[in-house]
């Protein structure tokens, strides 16, 4: 396995990158924090430090004193910008409207992604948020992180920015929340000269990549959603920084049909690992689960008395295509009838596992609601081996792109694209053979678009023979 | 290397080009993985959850990984993270992970360290009482919600988003502490149907949405827009060109078409939406990702619009809380709410939940018909007896 990076990358050691010392750092008390007011009077975000779920507002406030208390100079935007933004937003909150206005164009040199401008229309009362624009940062492929990495960030951001972000954005970037325009392009030169990274997509562009655990810590993991994540996000640089599309594009890379990271829903194209061969069996584990000496699904259910566990019922009873059974004390999968649904496996992890011969089930074209509805992603590939240097999907991706940028209107995605003009004019530029696969049953209206070619004798005709046929 | 303090860092606005690294990349996965992952990547045998929100993985060499996993406000200070670097370096050798749902997952290989960290988590409290580091997310419960940015960070919002799922995280929280109910329920939130979260195939979806079509800022309008891309941006053709009384260009709304999606306001500022009282929140249930069983299926709206009640949405968590309850009362084990729903029939999951059913619910989108019932197989609730007495079928 290859788990080498394409190019030799820097160490991030937060002994030598640090801004700030431990003094600065600690620089409040328990005591301090408790009796702090931000500057804006904010009752209802106050309610919201109450209850037992870790409260934003209680993690902002320390944040705002934090600032208030570093000496000047170590800070290059305004202090005040956590207690700004709490302001702005309990002012949202009386008025039930944002404050923030549409994004300016901003960004870094080069790049037409990965900066979004964000302007409020209540600069004279807030200054000190008057430019919040966002930065994403891509994340390292399933979010793990050191903390060299994020003490470093957190120090950058600290000094360059708010001090406020996500982690992480919902596509997956971990993202800053909030600094000048001034700023875009030294936050960018410190992230990539120091931390060795880069920033993610906006706009028109490829979308940062993300995926689930896969391999790393998760048994079900039939392909390497890492490694193919981290080869497509760096093969794809330019379509990720420099929009070319017609409107953006998603991939997510899902290792089993679970669905962790929900690419079905939510990705342009999602990457689904699958297998082809027989569900692997151990005959003593499944006797072990139906004698209760193993909790069923990794004791997911352990929170309720569900009653002994019985394969007939739990397992046997629900498999959607009813290929199981027992048979002489053993269990049975007639795998050619198995829809790969997961249950079997999740309910059983230690009898049951996926099979060997691994690969991925490409599916295309999902999207949120704007603007024709909600869309999920249609099977196109049922199977392709998943190996780097990945050339069999990489060839297939630009393919869809070269057809999706010469057919697409603006702001199409592909998924409206493909039911514009039709999944067989999609499958014929990808010279896909149609399958049953790709739809849940034919079609139920005769309306079939033929072509001249599928016809004997063309579609040329003279009403003259006809009339000698037929009078009038 | 350090960090510059320089006003203008490493970059030189005279020579802008001088010096700049460019398509990097993200960084290397593997150097982040603690070694008892890189040691067992891909030779994973199965895994167990010992509690909620504690699970072990064990490897087929026999080593273990014990995750510890915490919910987190996905909105998140450096103040934040620098505890959470100093958890990591006391119990995990300086690893940390986050999870797509917005979950801090810490890991340790070591039983004893585990029992420290989890008491260490759990000790941890914000001044005003909230955990900072609740642990539970695992399992048949309810894990964290992902959200989107609201009233904190965008122009196009309808509601808030940290606020109603801090909101109704609190009132949720035995579940994400729990693993009591039949299957795990899928809870998320985005402030306006761009669903920048894609919440759309969520057991429960929470979306921000507008009720009053564009107001046109018609002083404006041809300064700050493309008119015809601001008419093109209409999906239902609501929008078509006009001139002020003093003939500048503008456009007029034919609000009686509108859907209220602010397709147009993405692209034109000059046709704004939001409204104190327009505003609100609609609620969907009902979907799913997984292809467990039955297949990935979208969310159904269930509840048309609830107002926004800042700052704790009384009426959403109310309504929220009725879904989960029935479901919890109801369904069989592993079935999720989507597939409950369709077993007992949506007439049932009505009677159940007690949410009125009205005339909103009925789809009159494209593609409509397919949701019409077009058979006589239905269960009779008391929906079903109003019907009948309307159409003076009985007394």
């Amino acid at each position: 396995m290859a788990f080498e990076p394409k190019r030799p990358v820097k160490e991030i050691n937060y002994a030598e990158s640090r801004i700030y010392t431990d003094a600065e750092l600690n620089n409040y008390t328990e005591e301090e924090l408790k009796n702090f007011k931000v500057k804006h009077e904010i009752p209802m975000l106050e309610e919201l430090e109450k209850g037992p779920w870790p409260s934003f507002v209680a993690d902002a406030k320390r944040n705002a004193l934090h600032r208030k208390k570093l000496a000047d100079g170590r800070l290059l935007l305004d202090k005040e910008g956590s207690e700004d933004l709490l302001g702005l937003l309990e002012q949202s909150f009386e008025e039930g409207e944002t404050h923030w206005k549409h994004g300016g164009i901003v960004g870094v040199m080069g790049y037409g992604g990965g900066v979004i401008g964000r302007y409020t229309d209540m600069a004279e009362k807030y200054p000190s948020i008057a430019h919040f624009h966002t930065m994403r940062v891509n994340q390292p492929a399933s979010k793990f992180y050191d903390t060299n990495f994020l003490r470093t960030i957190c120090d950058l951001w600290s000094y360059r920015g708010s001090g406020l972000m996500n982690l992480h954005g919902s596509t997956g970037d971990l993202v800053l929340l909030g600094t000048v325009t001034e700023q875009l392009e030294p936050i960018f030169f410190e992230l990539t000269h120091v931390m060795d990274t880069d920033i993610g997509g906006s706009g028109s562009n490829l979308r940062t990549p993300s995926c689930c655990i896969g391999k790393a810590r998760c048994e079900f993991a039939c392909v390497d959603t890492q490694e193919l994540s981290y080869e497509l996000t760096n093969h794809y640089q330019d379509e990720l920084h420099r929009p070319a599309f017609p409107y953006k594009f998603k991939f997510k890379f899902d290792g089993c049909p679970n669905g962790c990271v929900a690419s079905i829903a939510r990705s342009d194209l999602s990457f689904i690992g699958t297998w082809r061969d027989d569900i692997r069996i151990d005959q003593e584990a499944v006797k072990a689960y139906i004698a209760g000496e193993i909790k069923p699904n990794a004791g997911a259910h352990g929170g309720r008395d569900w009653g002994k566990f019985d394969i007939q019922k739990e397992v046997i009873g629900l498999c959607p295509t009813g290929c199981m059974a027992m048979e002489d004390g053993k269990l049975v999968i007639d795998n050619a009838n198995c829809t790969r649904c997961m249950h079997c496996i999740n309910t059983m992890p230690r009898a049951l596992k996926p099979g060997t011969d691994t690969g991925i089930s490409l599916l295309c074209g999902a999207k949120a609601p704007i603007l024709d509805g909600a869309q999920m992603a249609t099977l196109l590939v049922p199977f392709m081996k998943a190996e780097p240097p990945y050339d069999n999907i990489k060839e297939l991706i630009e393919k869809i792109w070269e057809w999706w940028m010469d057919e697409g209107k603006n702001r199409e995605r592909i998924g409206e694209l493909i039911q514009r003009v039709g999944l067989p004019k999609f499958i014929e530029v990808l010279e896909l053979p149609p399958a049953p696969q790709m739809v849940k049953a034919p079609r139920s209206n005769p309306y079939i678009f033929w072509k001249e070619e599928d016809v004997i004798g063309g579609w040329d005709r003279d009403i003259n023979d006809y009339r000698k046929r037929h009078k009038r | 290397m350090k960090l510059s303090t320089e006003k203008a860092g490493r970059f030189i606005l005279e020579k802008p080009q001088e010096n700049r690294l460019t398509d990097l990349g993200p960084r290397h996965y593997w150097e982040y993985f603690p070694p008892v992952i890189k040691e067992n990547y891909g030779k994973w045998a199965y895994h167990d959850m010992l509690e909620p929100g504690v699970m072990v993985h064990v490897s087929e060499t026999g080593a273990k990984v014990f995750t510890v996993r915490c919910g987190a406000a996905r909105f998140m200070t450096v103040e934040h993270v620098r505890e959470i670097c100093d958890i990591a370096d006391k119990h995990c050798g300086g690893y940390v992970r986050f999870t797509t749902r917005n979950n801090i997952e810490f890991l340790t290989d070591n039983l004893e360290s585990l029992e420290a960290l989890k008491a260490d988590l759990l000790s941890r409290k914000h001044v005003s009482g909230s955990f900072k580091f609740p642990i539970g997310g695992t399992g048949a419960g309810i894990t964290n919600i992902v959200h989107t940015q609201g009233y904190i960070h965008c122009h196009t919002p309808a509601t808030d988003a940290s606020s109603m799922v801090k909101a109704v995280s609190d009132e949720l929280f035995e579940y994400f502490t729990g693993m009591q109910l039949p299957a795990k329920v899928r809870v998320s939130m985005a402030c306006c149907l761009n669903m920048c979260g894609a919440v759309h195939c969520s057991d429960i979806a929470l979306l921000g949405y507008h009720r009053k079509p564009p107001i046109v800022d018609h002083e404006y309008i041809s300064k700050l827009c493309e008119i015809p891309l601001a008419i093109a941006a209409c999906p239902v053709g609501a929008i078509s060109p006009d001139k002020t009384a003093d003939g500048k260009r503008t456009v007029k709304i034919k609000n009686e078409r509108c859907m209220f999606c602010g397709n147009c306001y993405t692209m034109c500022q000059a046709l704004p939406l939001s409204d104190k009282e327009g505003d609100g929140v609609t609620i969907l249930a009902g979907g799913k990702i997984s292809n467990r069983i039955s297949e990935p299926k979208f969310s159904k709206v269930v509840v048309p619009w609830l107002p926004n009640n800042f700052p704790r949405f009384p009426e959403v968590i109310s309504d929220v809380k009725k879904i989960v309850e029935a479901y919890a009362n109801g369904a069989n084990k592993y079935e999720r709410l989507g597939d409950w729903a369709e077993r007992i029939g949506w007439e049932k999951f009505f009677e159940k939940t007690g949410l009125p059913f009205t005339e909103h619910l009925i789809d009159d989108y494209r593609l409509a018909y397919d949701t019409w019932r077009t058979s006589t197989q239905f269960k009779f609730t008391d929906a079903a007896w109003a019907v009948s007495k309307a159409a003076g079928g009985i007394d």
